[in-house]
């Protein structure tokens, strides 16, 4: 191959752009992203960043050595419109199109917004977190739709910054489909030990000039509003491309769609059913997609080590594993209200997933050894 | 020269972290080397030497930064800057900790 264009230019895509090199890959690598900004870390938006604590600086994915190692040919600010394989093109937004032997997709997606919310904040880009930052002054009131992570996160900064904060959830409990009832107690309790007002089961019905409108008719008074309600992977542009999209773009287990010169990575790749939405898998399927990528043929499965981790008030919460909420759960340090503890969960008497509230030493042990992987090289 | 612990407190496999400041991480590998990093984890405040040990690597327990402990190099994102390394002696059964960086590693 000759040239190779990566088309996302967030973790996903830098990532392959570092596994092209690393693999030996010595031809032209075209980075393209529809945002203006060099490639950034996400994770501290909704954290540090937010907060005013983490520069803008400390959120660039590469160095300067690093850009000039990796000789990538940027197209920042202009989305991919389409992809003509029969032409090996791939047309941008500002008319020109890129000839290319090898496709990276590595979209990502969008923020979702919810029917009556139009105008809300959401959190996914470095604009919006710092169109968020721009409205946190001192006295606001804020409520946060959804009590998922980046709900979490961002309802756990406005308080560090001394902001009321109101958080709306449709679920009886934070993350329950995640981590069953026990823990997406725990997660309720962090909210509600910092001060947070956490509503759940609550139906919302839209933005009115005051706050927030729940089904039930009630107004929830705000000055700002965050909506945290997931993600849709950016897949439009491939309409026509031939290749299968729908809730991702569907490859094989090794990240191959239906063309073997095309791969996919990160929050848009939907592998043998599944997609996943955290910067681990971001990163860790870059070498299984990349090898496959320039073998030809799908060689390598990719194996999810399903780690996530979130920073909510003074807890940090790590889960590794697909746990279902129904596993069994059991604690191997601590209990639930503790201010650390180590769970697992188990189905059919094997170690599926583990939970850790504020203990990464035995998390981490935990990780590497009950969960260990087959090797992917 | 810090003071560590004795070797039998640090079987391979094991880490110890020394508070400082600065705080340093001491890791007995299962290959039987002894090395001395910065604890702190560059991209984030965690602790190395909770960290898992592999081969003469650790990696970050918060978000998985791989550490190269003979050199302090990160291998791998989110970390992008490297740790101190320190020189490490055996003397009588005893860890030490050399308190100057090694150059090459600055």
């Amino acid at each position: 191959m000759k040239r190779i264009a990566v088309v996302g230019a967030s973790l996903a895509g830098v990532r392959a752009a570092q596994e092209l090199r690393a693999q030996g890959y010595d031809g032209g690598i075209v980075l393209i992203g529809d945002e203006p900004h060099l490639p950034y870390d996400r994770p501290p938006l909704s954290k540090a960043f937010l907060a005013g604590t983490a520069s803008r600086e400390s959120l660039e994915l590469l160095d300067a050595g690093d850009l000039a190692s990796l000789a990538l040919d940027f197209r920042l600010g202009v989305r991919a419109t389409a992809l003509e394989p029969a032409d090996r093109r791939v047309l941008l937004s500002d008319g020109t199109s890129v000839h290319a032997d090898g496709v990276v997709i590595a979209t990502g997606g969008r923020a979702r917004t919810l029917p009556g919310f139009e105008g809300a904040h959401t959190l996914r880009t470095l604009d919006d977190a710092l169109a968020l930052r721009a409205a946190l002054v001192p006295g606001v009131r804020v409520v946060v739709v959804g009590a998922g992570f980046i709900g979490a996160e961002v309802a756990s900064t406005c308080r560090s910054l001394g902001l009321d904060v109101v958080v709306l959830e449709a679920l009886a409990a934070p993350l329950e489909r995640v981590l069953g009832p026990s823990l997406a107690a725990v997660c309720a309790r962090l909210h509600l030990d910092h001060g947070t007002d956490l509503r759940c089961g609550v139906q919302v019905a839209g933005l009115s000039p005051a706050g927030v409108e729940l089904a039930s008719g009630e107004l929830v008074p705000a000055d700002v509003v965050v909506t945290g309600v997931g993600m849709t992977p950016a897949t439009e542009w491939l309409a026509g491309s031939g290749l299968k999209v729908g809730n991702g773009v569907h490859t094989d287990e090794g990240l191959v769609t239906s063309l073997p010169q095309v791969v996919a990575v990160g929050d848009v790749a939907r592998y043998g059913g599944r997609r996943h939405e955290h910067w681990t898998n971001a990163s860790e399927q870059a070498p299984v997609a990349v090898a496959n990528l320039l073998a030809g043929h799908s060689g390598q499965a990719y194996l999810p080590s399903g780690y996530v981790w979130s920073d909510q008030y003074s807890g940090t919460l790590q889960l590794a594993g697909h746990p279902r909420p129904d596993d069994t759960l059991s604690f191997v340090d601590g209990d639930p209200s503790s201010a650390s503890f180590v769970a697992t969960f188990s189905r059919d008497g094997a170690t599926v997933g583990v939970f850790a509230l504020n203990n990464a030493k035995l998390f981490t042990r935990l990780r590497r050894q009950a969960l260990r992987r087959p090797a992917t090289v | 020269m810090i003071r560590a612990c004795t070797v039998d407190e640090l079987p391979p496999g094991e880490s110890v972290r020394l508070p400082g400041p600065p705080a340093i991480a001491v890791f007995h590998t299962e290959e039987g080397e002894l090395y001395a990093i910065g604890d702190t984890c560059t991209h984030q405040d965690a602790s190395l030497a909770d960290g898992w040990l592999e081969g003469c690597f650790v990696e970050c327990p918060l978000h998985a930064a791989l550490f190269d402990l003979r050199t302090g190099m990160p291998t791998c994102l989110p970390a992008k800057d490297p740790v101190r390394t320190y020189a490490v002696v055996v003397d009588e059964g005893v860890v030490y900790v050399q308190g100057v960086a090694n150059e090459d590693a600055a």
